[in-house]
């Protein structure tokens, strides 16, 4: 056997853990991100190459701004994010086209077709265009690799940022990546003086206008030529299909013999390659997740094609979508779903923000909500939450209710918020709403961790992306520093507690905020904590159901005939008892304190 | 399923869905097979109907995604959720299923009930289902965390990979604490399987 070479070896990598090995070997220096389902591992596992400096900003925008500052440094420079968080950083995206780069700079953008953890489903090849970048667009996690390398080479060549699409099938498919050489920037760090770029007055603006004219026209003529724009003609030329991405492995499942023109740029188009593809097949389809992005453009060139009339704009593609688009048949499914009580995400046993929920529940209040675990608040039993939009929104949203409704509406709603998304983008809204005088309470849910994209440390926790320890914002004295008057800490576990501070709050004709802070169970400080669950009298149990009213998961209704309730010694009328899972229960006591019965006591440690 | 297949893992959220995904992955590659995996993450996760889709083959994988009525062999981690997926699966399809339920919130709170005999959804339409107590297993080899490895030996048995690349997948990819009870629970699964 020969020596084993490194280069040579295979790795079974996720779309995020390639893009974070492309970032390596493309020699990035500064990587920064806010973490967002699908593209929060893209950083994670970044932060393991000591090579790269990580770190996780407070929100996109400043994410971005970040990386720019690392590229006028002369660095290779990367910023990540999900596709609403390109909405966040849009405002610096736009303008540092303008500017353009020293060291490479690449934004990493996931989209999420079909919404499997996001508010909306929007295309972000539309901000590529309107921002007039380049933008590749891999198809899986080899390819996400070599063409984040490739961006970072487009990048210093055209000096321009670029963006990368990835998506939840990029992004958290596993597949066969294989290390490669590590590529070296083209420029040299350092701070280089030069206003008429990197300064955007209006005059320097307008000069920069007509370079990204120029640049385009150059972007356009090397993407006639670049090999990852290429065409597969196959035997089939009846079906000609132009596919970027995971689209084209999805087509290409479904018609393996088809022609195919792969597009790894989807902005700019070759206008030329096109031509030439689609002169050599009979029918030309497009086909492409969401928006008829591509589909436009080649229909404005003059051509011939379908696209969105019959490939689905809603939702992801997958092989048999396409297939049934383009033929009319259905494949090989034969059975259709079984009708089955649903089995929706829920907050852990032992969750903190439930004991708030409960209290919402009870208060009738409006809640006005934000991004993050705590969004399943909406769902019953909880019901707690009426209204959820955006990052940050809850705040804003809420003092937009009190002026609406002025007097009439005090005390009907309140903004419910989690520490990361209150530092990511709901802190400016609190200025808002002290400094426009409005009365709306602000509950800041201080779990100490961003959780839901799986526990990332943020400017509360403590800690950064490195693991190495820093400062941990002091809520309270932020709020007061604001000028909230009112700023109360409660422990959500604690129910009447917490119950008494909001109803005192909630009426308060001026501003105020509740902090309900506890951590989250799944943080590994909390992990390690030793537990006692609870365990249910079964004997004393009366089934009235009050615990059944937080909805968590290790308490379960066990129903009863009234044969079997007689036996048990119960009044026959009784339909059931709850049983608390002692394996599943942490002993966060927000059942012991509702039953009126004494039917849940302490259990043994464990 | 000797030259390409494909494998969906089903249960719920926290059941160890994922490593028994990652772990057949690693065994069909080291068979010299090409596979790719999809899996979903994010809100998803919490305590709701997790998935994933590994496809395998001695050519080039190119879908991640299953197609529906096209999976060869299920590993199911809760009941109801093999019959959740039945679009998936067709008359030749084979579905392991650990015959365990796990009640959701509709069914935990007293709103909705579990469904009675539910695998009949699946045998009745003529497909092969094998029920295995992993639970049991996983206390008979001392840890109750070795369920999802106790059925990924049931699941070997079906797969054209060696008894011996599954051994060395699992002291490769897992803690080596925790290496010796779980290469029991595999052995005691694949002991089950057939």
């Amino acid at each position: 056997m020969t020596p084993k070479d490194p280069a040579a070896e295979k790795l079974w990598f996720s779309g995020n853990e390639a893009l974070a090995l492309g970032a390596f070997e493309a020699s990035v220096k500064v990587a920064s991100g806010y973490p967002g389902t699908p593209s929060t591992e893209i950083l994670e596992n970044l932060s393991t190459y000591p090579a790269v400096y990580s770190e996780w900003a407070p929100n996109e925008k400043v994410a971005l701004e970040v990386a720019i500052g690392a590229s006028f440094a002369g660095v290779r420079a990367l910023a990540t994010m999900k596709h609403v968080g390109l909405n966040v950083a849009a405002d610096p995206l736009f303008t540092a086209s303008y500017t353009g780069v020293r060291g490479g700079l690449v934004v990493v953008v996931a989209d999420d077709p079909s919404m499997y953890s996001s508010q909306n489903e929007q295309d972000s090849r539309n901000y590529a265009y309107a921002a007039k970048l380049p933008m590749l667009e891999p198809a899986d996690p080899g390819e996400a690799k070599e063409f984040l390398k490739l961006a970072y080479r487009i990048s210093e060549q055209f000096d321009t940022p670029v963006l990368l699409r990835s998506c939840t099938r990029v992004a958290h498919v596993k597949g066969v990546v294989s290390r490669g050489e590590i590529q070296a920037s083209s420029v040299s760090p350092g701070l280089i003086r030069n206003p008429a770029q990197m300064v955007m007055l209006p005059a320097h603006a307008r000069g920069r206008r007509i370079a990204i004219a120029e640049r385009q026209k150059q972007m356009a003529a090397f993407a006639e030529t670049w090999a990852e724009n290429r065409v597969e003609l196959g035997e089939d030329r009846a079906i000609g299909i132009i596919a970027a991405g995971t689209s084209y492995l999805y087509a290409k499942e479904a018609f393996p013999n088809a022609s195919f023109l792969k597009l790894g740029m989807v902005t700019p188009l070759p206008e030329k390659l096109i031509r030439d593809f689609a002169s050599q097949v009979e029918t030309l389809y497009i086909v492409e997740d969401l928006d008829p992005f591509i589909e436009m453009r080649v229909k404005a060139m003059g051509i011939t094609c379908i696209g969105k009339e019959k490939i689905p704009a809603i939702g992801e593609l997958t092989p048999s979508v396409v297939r049934k688009a383009i033929t009319g048949e259905t494949g090989s499914a034969t059975f259709g779903p079984v009708e089955l009580p649903p089995r929706p995400p829920n907050m852990c046993a032992g969750c903190p923000h439930r004991g708030l929920f409960y209290n919402l529940n009870r208060l009738k209040v409006f809640v006005s909500g934000d991004i993050g675990c705590y969004t399943l608040g909406a769902l019953p039993p909880l019901s707690a939450m009426d209204a959820c939009v955006c990052m940050g929104a809850s705040i804003g949203m809420a003092h937009g209710m009190a002026k609406a409704l002025g007097e009439e509406g005090l005390g009907k709603a309140v903004a419910v918020i989690g520490d990361s998304t209150f530092i990511h983008s709901g802190v400016n809204s609190l200025i808002n709403t002290v400094y426009n005088k409005s009365y709306s309470t602000v509950i800041i849910l201080d779990n100490r961790i961003t959780a839901m994209t799986g526990q990332q440390p943020n400017p509360a926790s403590g800690s950064t992306i490195m693991g190495e320890p820093a400062n941990s914002i002091d809520f309270p004295e932020l709020c007061r520093a604001i000028g909230v008057k009112h700023v109360r800490t409660v422990n959500p576990h604690d129910i009447e507690a917490t119950y008494a501070v909001l109803k005192e709050e909630i009426e308060r004709p001026e501003p105020s905020v509740v902090i309900t802070r506890f951590p989250c169970v799944l943080t590994p400080a909390e992990k390690k904590r030793p537990k006692t669950s609870f365990v249910s009298d079964t004997e004393k149990c009366t089934g009235c159901g009050m615990c059944l009213r937080l909805g968590c998961p290790a308490i379960n209704w066990v129903a009863l005939s009234p044969e079997e309730a007689r036996a048990m010694g119960k009044k026959e009328k009784q339909k059931g008892y709850a049983l608390i899972n002692e394996t599943t229960c942490i002993g966060c006591g927000q059942c012991l304190s509702l039953c009126k019965f004494e039917a849940i006591t302490c259990g043994e440690g464990k | 399923m000797n030259d390409y297949g494909n494998i969906h893992f089903c249960g719920v959220g926290g059941q160890g869905i994922l490593l028994a995904s990652e772990l057949t992955a690693h065994a069909l590659l080291a068979a010299g097979f090409d596979a790719k995996k999809s899996e979903v993450h994010g809100m998803a996760q919490r305590g709701g109907s997790v998935e994933a889709h590994l496809r395998f083959g001695r050519n080039r994988v190119y879908s991640p995604l299953i197609e529906p009525g096209t999976v060869d062999i299920m590993l199911a981690f809760e009941m109801m959720e093999a019959v959740r997926y039945l679009p998936l699966l067709n008359q030749q399809s084979t579905v392991i299923v650990n015959t365990q339920k796990i009640a959701p919130p509709a069914v935990a709170t007293g709103k909705m009930t579990y469904p009675d005999q539910c695998l009949n959804e699946l045998t009745s339409r003529g497909i092969a289902v094998v029920g295995v107590d992993a639970f049991a297993i996983a206390r008979k080899v001392g840890n109750l965390k070795a369920v999802n490895v106790a059925l990924v030996g049931v699941l070997s048995r079906y797969l054209p990979v060696n008894e011996e690349t599954w051994l060395e997948v699992i002291k490769k990819r897992l803690p080596a604490k925790i290496v010796e009870v779980n290469l029991k629970a595999f052995q005691e699964g694949r002991k089950a399987g057939k």
